[in-house]
């Protein structure tokens, strides 16, 4: 039988019983929290349509809320009924897995996205054009940057309140990348939250042309890196004649019933190995390791500085949440491969995030590159493969989103003649200036740097003692040594911010709306109870760590 | 179960909070509010230690919570001989700090940043921050609880240094302020360093007791067990993790080589900023050596025990002789403190009870003897505005108090007979002579150059002719003769009764001891508890 026969048989055996097509059976009350972000989606695609200009920014706030406060309270009630624990199933065909880790992700990343729309609905930072309150985005996003027509939308008091829609469906697009039990639903996943997100990073209102050019960067190197999935995913296919994470990971266990096309190409570890990490490639770009990190800094500097909070926070629960279910449920028989390639990567990406970092000079970059090296202790905790492992991640990835949302909130806030003021000489005096500004900010940046009592220590020390415990005795050496490193950058901010004299023309700190400041408090609040009294939060991440296959 | 020990520790962090409320204008209520709850620590101290019953169990006092159970974490606090006489030592000295603080965040003021630029709220509420970190780490018998506060007393220590430091240093006010970030920065990366080292060797020892016992950070769980012959704390793997703590703490008492931060921290900080950082928090490091690597990992201790000592006499006579050369006074202190940092941790590591015992009530002393002349040093730099010894001279013409109660804490710092520090030196070195004679002498060496470094100092500044800025000078206000007085009178009566403290010490080093199972060559302390004679 030659190779081209094998697959055709594939599809001749799969369509010979009586070429049945099965009416799809989908749980709809179990897939209601995407199911709420999208529907409200949608409706704010409508309102956008339909209702005059004015009352559009309220609508769309109120949808985005409404919708986003719907799927958190849907994801409880599945949890409080058992789906995350003994009800844990695969939903919708197989497409969609609802179980612990699933649902504590969504929750996160609900609740992370309804905090981030209140910084993008923030609209009193920026000044007023002609009467009219204006947020962080664009005027108009299709007119080119200095024309005439941008003038001219910027004086009508424009504003792009396509973003609320837009960000829903990056929501839902993230909420089912963790729980995506196939790679094909991975696949539209991912592009269901990355395509949205590429139009909001090009909409910043000041400096335009850098964040078109961050947008660019981003789209170009995410559909690079979507291809790399694309390829894996159907090389993945060739060698287990399925998409499903349970199935690829009969076959490669062999407990697969044995068919003869499947023997043929069950034997080539060549697909499996070359797919597998041609889809971890995909995903590691998403979460933003070496070497797939490059896009990292330039994107984080670039977008509107609400978006990159939002990128930064909830972008990492969600693709950190696939990474994690397609190596422990897809390919845990092949962890002998792929663990000593994730040490490399997550030795490499703690210290040149940490390394690197040190001699930013911007705020956001800086930033960026911290949430470099956060990502390499994510993945300390990844390579655990143990069920420790997967909830101090999950644990890690909660704990982590909250301070970034709260850390760029700040940025958004201290602000000079041409909008933010993000080079760090400006940032000198900051603690004078603004006692409180710079004493929270002091207190997100201890929290990455993990000193104890936030919960960047609660955080790194799950991660790490979940890697020691799964026998990584040296990545948690790297990984405390790189903490002292990436300590001294964050300390660099603080002493700027409190031991150095404040420069005359210094920026000014904005008084930001109730909006901000409860995203602000929200990320202080979480710091500390984290930090302090971890033991809920640790029993949820628990409880919530076994996948269904 | 007692709450006392908590008490003792939340009231100082209830007094910071309470000082930093205080509203903008009312600079001097921050400062009673302060010292007010400094004071009601130190009678919360006292009525610990009262309450310690030296005859009785080893750890008294001891509450145990559960805290984070997902990482085997408790919240148990208790205290031996040694924690309580160390937490006393703080309480005793944070009110005098406080005192001798008091103006020193006026300069900061500045009504032009507004109602939110609180400078003297934020000092003392940080000094008390501090003492409460303090105070729990010498309580914790978890191995968890006491990393997190000995990692954070840090960041409140490091805002002390570098936002409210000496305003002295360097030609100008630039150069001052880039000196101060320079050892905040400094002693902050050191330490930081020093404690994720620690951090490792934390996930380290739970995953050796999760293998053997189910993991628990628990002391009491640990010894028990180890004592029951459950758990095995002497392979290979715990001497890395042994090392990893001593580092940490190395790096915290300072200990030769690694004490580089501590003349620049000392030298950048106010006086009794600089007191809080020798006298009171670099003790949580050699208290840690004590508790935490002799009793967690006794075959390890006994195995690095050669090296340390080595180091601990290289500190002793590196310290003191970089203090004979130095040009500046608080520099000179801290090279001295590094040389008695050094007496104390030759005393834990020569393994014998009047070494240890000497040891312990050597911290209580170097702190008091430090305080005291430390703190009259501040007076005499703030009078100045110079710390340079050689801007000064003849001071003991125009102020005589001064000079004086100047000379009482540099006699004690010299271990002078009949003032305290001679009692722990002199124990120290008998007890590492019975075991170690070769080191024994080498380290009293460090002895001679004291004498060297302290009268020199004496002479340079306040002998002399009067020079022309210091003409005028006042002599020691009734506030800070408040401050020194006590001290000095301290040091007085336990220089001539040290037998409470050494009571009180006493039964928690041989414990100490015998779980190192080091046989001691001599007979126990009582030989030399009258007071000394000739030297």
């Amino acid at each position: 039988m030659t190779a081209s026969a094998t697959v055709h048989s594939l599809w001749t055996t799969a369509a010979g019983d009586g070429f049945k097509i099965p009416a799809p059976h989908i749980e709809y009350a179990q897939l209601s929290p995407v199911l709420i972000v999208f529907g409200a989606a949608v409706l704010g695609v409508l309102a956008d349509a339909f209702l005059p200009r004015r009352s559009r920014y309220g609508a769309q706030l109120l949808i985005s809320v409404a919708g986003l406060v719907g799927a958190f309270g849907a994801v409880l009630v599945l949890a409080s009924n058992g789906y995350a624990t003994d009800k844990a199933h695969l939903a919708a065909m197989g497409a969609v897995a609802v179980d612990g880790p699933a649902l504590f992700l969504q929750g996160t990343i609900v609740l992370v996205s309804l905090v981030a729309v209140f910084t993008f609905a923030e609209r009193r930072l920026e000044p007023k054009t002609d009467g009219a309150r204006t947020d962080a985005f664009t005027a108009q996003g299709s007119a080119v940057p200095g024309s005439e027509q941008e003038k001219a939308a910027t004086k009508a008091g424009f504003t792009t309140t396509e973003v609320f829609p837009l960000t829903l469906f990056a929501v839902g697009g993230m909420m089912i990348f963790p729980a995506a039990a196939d790679l094909l639903t991975l696949f539209v996943a991912l592009e269901v939250f990355s395509l949205p997100l590429y139009l909001l990073c090009a909409l910043a209102r000041r400096r335009r042309m850098l964040s078109q050019e961050a947008a660019v960067k981003y789209f170009l190197l995410g559909a690079f890196s979507s291809a790399f999935l694309l390829f894996g995913i159907a090389l993945l296919y060739g060698y287990a004649g399925t998409v499903s994470f349970g199935g690829i990971a009969d076959v490669v266990s062999g407990t697969a019933p044995m068919t003869p096309a499947l023997a043929e190409t069950a034997g080539n570890d060549a697909l499996l190995l070359i797919g597998g990490a041609m889809v971890l490639m995909g995903l590691l770009f998403k979460v933003g390791a070496v070497p797939f990190h490059a896009w990292t800094p330039d994107v984080y500097q670039g977008a509107p500085t609400p978006v990159t909070g939002f990128m930064a926070a909830a972008t990492k629960v969600a693709a950190f949440g696939a990474l994690l279910r397609l190596l422990y449920v897809a390919l845990p028989g092949l962890r002998w491969d792929w663990r000593p390639v994730l040490w490399g990567v997550a030795i490499l990406t703690m210290v040149v995030g940490a390394i690197v970092a040190v001699t930013q000079t911007d705020v956001k970059r800086l930033l960026a590159y911290s949430s470099i090296a956060h990502a390499g202790f994510i993945l300390a905790g990844v390579v655990a493969t143990t069920p420790d492992g997967i909830s101090s991640v999950m644990f890690y990835l909660a704990a982590y989103s909250f301070v970034t949302l709260g850390a760029f909130a700040v940025v958004t806030l201290v602000r000079d003649a041409g909008g933010e003021a993000t080079h760090l000489s400006r940032w000198a005096g900051l603690g004078r200036r603004s006692p409180l500004v710079a004493a929270v900010f002091a207190v997100f940046l201890l929290a990455f740097a993990g000193i104890p009592l936030t919960s960047g220590f609660a955080g790194k020390f799950a991660v790490f003692k979940a890697a020691a415990d799964g026998g990584a005795t040296p990545l948690v050496i790297v990984g405390v040594l790189s903490s002292a490193v990436a300590a001294f950058f964050y300390i660099r901010v603080i002493v700027l911010m409190f031991f150095s004299d404040p420069s005359p023309e210094g920026p000014t700190v904005a008084v930001p709306s109730p909006l901000t400041t409860t995203a602000i408090a929200f990320g202080v609040v979480t710091t500390v109870v984290l930090g302090i009294l971890p033991q809920y939060f640790l029993d949820l991440a628990d409880k919530a760590s076994v996948f269904v296959r | 179960m007692s709450f006392l020990l908590t008490a003792t520790a939340v009231v100082p962090a209830v007094g910071a909070i309470a000082t930093a409320a205080v509203p903008a204008a009312k600079k001097s209520a921050a400062k009673w509010t302060a010292l007010l709850f400094s004071a009601a620590t130190l009678v919360l101290a006292a009525v610990v230690l009262g309450r310690f019953d030296t005859g009785g169990p080893r750890y008294q006092l001891t509450e145990s919570h559960s805290w984070i159970k997902a990482f085997g974490v408790r919240y148990e606090v208790g205290v031996d001989g040694i924690g309580v006489t160390l937490i006393a030592l703080t309480a005793l000295l944070i009110p005098f700090v406080i005192g001798a603080a008091w103006h020193d965040a006026d300069a900061l003021e500045d009504t032009r940043l507004g109602r939110r630029w609180r400078p003297t709220q934020g000092f003392f509420a940080l000094i008390l921050l501090v003492e409460a970190m303090v105070i729990i780490s010498f309580a914790a018998t978890d191995v968890f609880l006491f990393y997190i506060f000995f990692e954070a007393m840090l960041i409140p220590m490091y805002f002390l240094i570098g936002g409210f430091g000496d305003r002295s240093g360097g030609n100008t006010e630039q150069e001052a302020a880039k000196q101060r970030s320079y050892a905040a920065v400094k002693f902050l990366l050191y330490n930081l360093l020093g404690g994720l080292v620690m951090l490792a060797a934390v996930i380290g020892l739970y995953a050796v007791t999760a293998d053997q016992i189910g993991g628990t950070f628990s002391l009491q769980e640990i010894l028990s067990a180890r004592q029951a012959g459950k758990l095995d704390l002497s392979g290979a793997g715990e001497k890395a993790i042994f090392l990893g703590f001593f580092f940490a703490f190395a790096v915290k008492a300072p200990l030769w080589p690694l004490h580089t931060w501590l003349p620049n921290a000392m030298g950048e900080s106010t006086a009794p900023v600089a007191v809080l950082i020798t006298a009171v928090v670099d003790k949580v490091g050699t208290f840690a050596m004590l508790r935490w690597c002799l009793q967690l990992f006794p075959e390890a201790s006994k195995w690095a025990a050669p090296v340390v000592l080595v180091l601990a006499v290289i500190s002793i006579i590196y310290g003191a002789l970089l203090a004979v050369g130095q040009k500046d006074i608080k520099r000179l202190v801290a090279y001295a403190s590094i040389s008695h940092f050094g007496f104390i941790i030759l005393g834990i590591f020569a393994m014998t009870s009047q070494g240890q015992s000497g040891a312990t009530l050597y911290m209580v002393n170097h702190g008091i003897s430090t305080a005291a002349l430390m703190l009259v040093a501040g007076f005499l730099i703030s009078r100045r505005g110079s710390r340079l010894i050689a801007d000064f001279g003849g001071v003991q013409k125009v102020a005589p108090m001064l000079a004086g109660t100047f000379l009482i804490g540099g006699l004690a710092t010299l271990s002078l007979p009949g003032l305290a520090p001679f009692v722990s030196e002199f124990l120290v070195l008998v007890g590492t002579f019975s075991r170690y004679p070769a080191l024994g002498i080498v380290a009293t060496v460090g002895i001679v150059l004291a004498a060297l470094y302290v009268l020199v100092l004496y002479q340079r500044t306040m002998t002399g002719p009067v020079k022309a800025e210091v003409e005028g000078m006042h002599d020691l206000k009734v506030r800070e003769l408040a401050v020194v007085a006590p001290l000095i009178a301290l040091l007085l009566f336990l220089g001539f009764y040290p037998k409470p403290v050494i009571d009180v010490i006493n039964p928690a080093v041989n414990q100490t001891l015998s779980d190192v199972h080091k046989k001691d060559p001599k007979p126990a302390v009582e030989a030399v508890h009258t007071k000394g004679g000739a030297r």
